[in-house]
């Protein structure tokens, strides 16, 4: 109790350094809330909102790789929607745009320690809704070698990419997109490893059109795999493109096939 | 003065410390002739049951108590060989370890090391997974694991037939829940010890399995025909096979579920909230086991079931 005491006052303090305003309280009572929503939220108003709905495990079986769902598709206007850890060294995992797809993100990220797991959503208003959950963890998500790099085999396939899109039932212009790399997704915090991770990954239709678009860091896990839910038809092509800090470029077509069975949400909805 | 009440809240503290007691309840369940079990919780690991899930097998022979399995840590392990002595009125003699988990082979540090015994490659496994299981048990359990350390059963284990003080007892190594998982079978009675291949009414754990090893385990200990069967969780099956063929079952649905899963396009969340089939209703911990399950295999299975997508960023243009 101590520690934590000493932390939040310690994460005030510098909180209040950044900004002297007052966000609502939070009901994980996180030492690092004030802190982590100054940086992220800045001078934009801020409320919880049960609505933002954050799915995940019961347990974090694996740090280096812990699911995480934001499903916001039950709110009005989402432009954004952000995955952070408060207490990882790298807090934001992805920042989402929805541009052209139903509010709705699953990937994997990597968790230092217990630790709220939030979503936030921005809505057209300028507005943040957020919610979370705290996620009991073993330590070193982020501070362990990504498995490629122990195995040496990182570069051998660096950019393979695997996935599908499925219609999704009951709508004919909604998909679900999954797409996985290879990559090592280097935090920078392990010894002689410099930062290097996929950072930028678009989708676009055949007609040139912005459907998704995600700004990553390496709170992403190693061998990155997203979830999304472009506005899309069984046929249509769907045209990704993404970007690591080291400048390499990665190129993938998808075709919708017809027919997921089940709606997106599992078993849930 | 000053220094006495600055201390007197430290030391009204700890017999706040003191109040937990860090004590196993061992309750010996009686299934044969000089064969007891002593049953795990059907519960993930928790400071609540002190990591005390596995079931623990004690069988009395003319020359000693034998041991399948050890416990979760030192103090488990203590309380078992009291209990193990207390039943047969003879000291320990031999300690079987099933596999490399530690609900299973964290005890042995309360046996000398000349009867503690696993398969070669489990000896393997745990010298190279326990340090690892020893952060992850001291982190969960906290003081019940005081004075547990990372033991390695010293005789590795030729699998054949070991005459124990009269009582025959037949060793088999099979893998699948492990990559070397012991059997123990007493010829007396027909009771089958076969660690954690075997699962009853409650859910298999899978951090280490190969689905198709696993399978072909539970087929030859069917083969066996045991009498009585001991699963490393959950309830005895009086039955002899019933517990075996639940294993079996789940594991088959457990495999074909992610498969499909992944090729519906499921992501690992919406993956870990599938129904669950009404026949597994009564089994603990399902919910937790298939998230667990699902951390364990699919990466894995998508990089096998999903296509390349990747092309020339010219053929993109």
């Amino acid at each position: 109790m101590r520690t934590l005491s000493g932390l939040a006052l310690f994460a005030a303090s510098l909180a209040g350094s950044a900004s002297a305003r007052d966000f609502p309280a939070d009901p994980l009572n996180s030492p690092m809330w004030d802190y982590r929503a100054t940086r992220l939220f800045g001078a934009d108003p801020v409320r919880f909102d049960p609505r933002v709905k954050i799915i995940v495990p019961v347990i974090a079986e694996d740090q280096h790789r812990f699911p995480v769902a934001v499903d916001a598709r039950g709110i009005e206007g989402v432009r954004r929607i952000l995955i952070f850890a408060d207490l990882n060294p790298i807090p934001l995992a992805v920042d989402y745009r929805p541009v052209g797809a139903q509010p709705y993100i699953e990937t994997r990220i990597k968790l230092d320690q217990r630790t709220p797991v939030r979503g936030a959503v921005q809505i057209a208003s300028g507005e943040w809704l957020v919610s979370g959950i705290w996620v009991d963890a073993a330590g070193g998500g982020c501070s362990a070698p990504p498995l490629s790099r122990v195995r040496g085999d990182w570069a051998d396939r660096l950019g393979e990419m695997r996935g599908g899109a499925w219609s999704i039932q009951g709508k004919s212009d909604a998909a679900r997109l999954r797409v996985s790399f290879r990559h090592p997704m280097d935090t920078g915090l392990v010894e002689n490893t410099a930062s290097y991770y996929i950072d930028h990954l678009s989708v676009r239709n055949a007609r040139g059109m912005e459907l998704a678009t995600l700004e990553m860091q390496a709170a992403i896990s190693e061998d990155p795999s997203i979830t999304v839910l472009p506005n899309a038809s069984a046929g249509e092509r769907l045209i990704l493109a993404g970007r690591d800090t080291g400048g390499r470029t990665y190129a993938a077509i998808v075709t919708v096939e017809s027919g997921a069975i089940i709606p997106p949400g599992g078993g849930s909805q | 003065m000053l220094g006495a009440l600055a201390l007197a809240p430290v030391a009204a503290a700890i017999p706040a410390y003191g109040q937990k007691p860090f004590i196993y309840a061992l309750k010996p369940e009686r299934i044969a002739d000089q064969i007891w079990v002593v049953r795990g919780d059907d519960a993930p690991i928790a400071m609540a049951n002190g990591g005390a899930i596995a079931n623990i097998g004690i069988i009395g022979t003319a020359e000693g108590a034998v041991l399948f399995d050890s416990g979760p840590s030192l103090r488990y392990g203590d309380a078992l060989q009291s209990l193990a002595t207390e039943l047969t009125g003879k000291q320990v003699v031999r300690v079987y370890v099933s596999h490399l988990h530690p609900d299973h082979g964290f005890g042995l540090g309360a046996f000398p090391a000349s009867v503690t015994t696993a398969l070669p490659e489990t000896i393997r496994e745990i010298e190279r997974d326990s340090p690892g299981f020893s952060d992850g048990m001291y982190r969960l359990l906290g003081d019940w694991m005081r004075g547990t350390e990372v033991k390695t059963p010293a005789q590795p284990l030729t699998p054949g037939v070991e005459v124990i003080g009269g009582r025959r007892l037949r060793t088999i190594a099979l893998s699948g829940h492990s990559g070397a998982d012991l059997c123990v079978v007493d010829d007396t009675s027909g009771v089958l010890f076969p660690g954690d291949l075997v699962f009853h009414n409650r859910a298999p754990a899978t951090p280490e399995a190969d689905f198709s090893k696993w399978r072909a385990s539970l087929d030859a200990l069917i083969g066996l025909s045991p009498v009585i069967t001991v699963p490393g969780h959950g309830p005895v099956d009086s039955t002899g096979t019933a517990a075996i063929r639940q294993t079996r079952d789940w594991l088959e649905w457990l495999e074909t579920s992610i498969g499909d899963a992944i090729l519906r396009g499921l992501d690992m969340v919406e993956a870990g909230n599938m129904p669950i089939p009404d026949r597994f209703a009564g089994m603990a911990a399902a919910r937790y086991e298939l998230q667990r399950s699902i951390s364990h295999f699919y990466p894995r299975m998508e990089a096998a079931l999903l296509p390349r997508i990747d092309v020339s960023e010219s053929a993109t243009q």
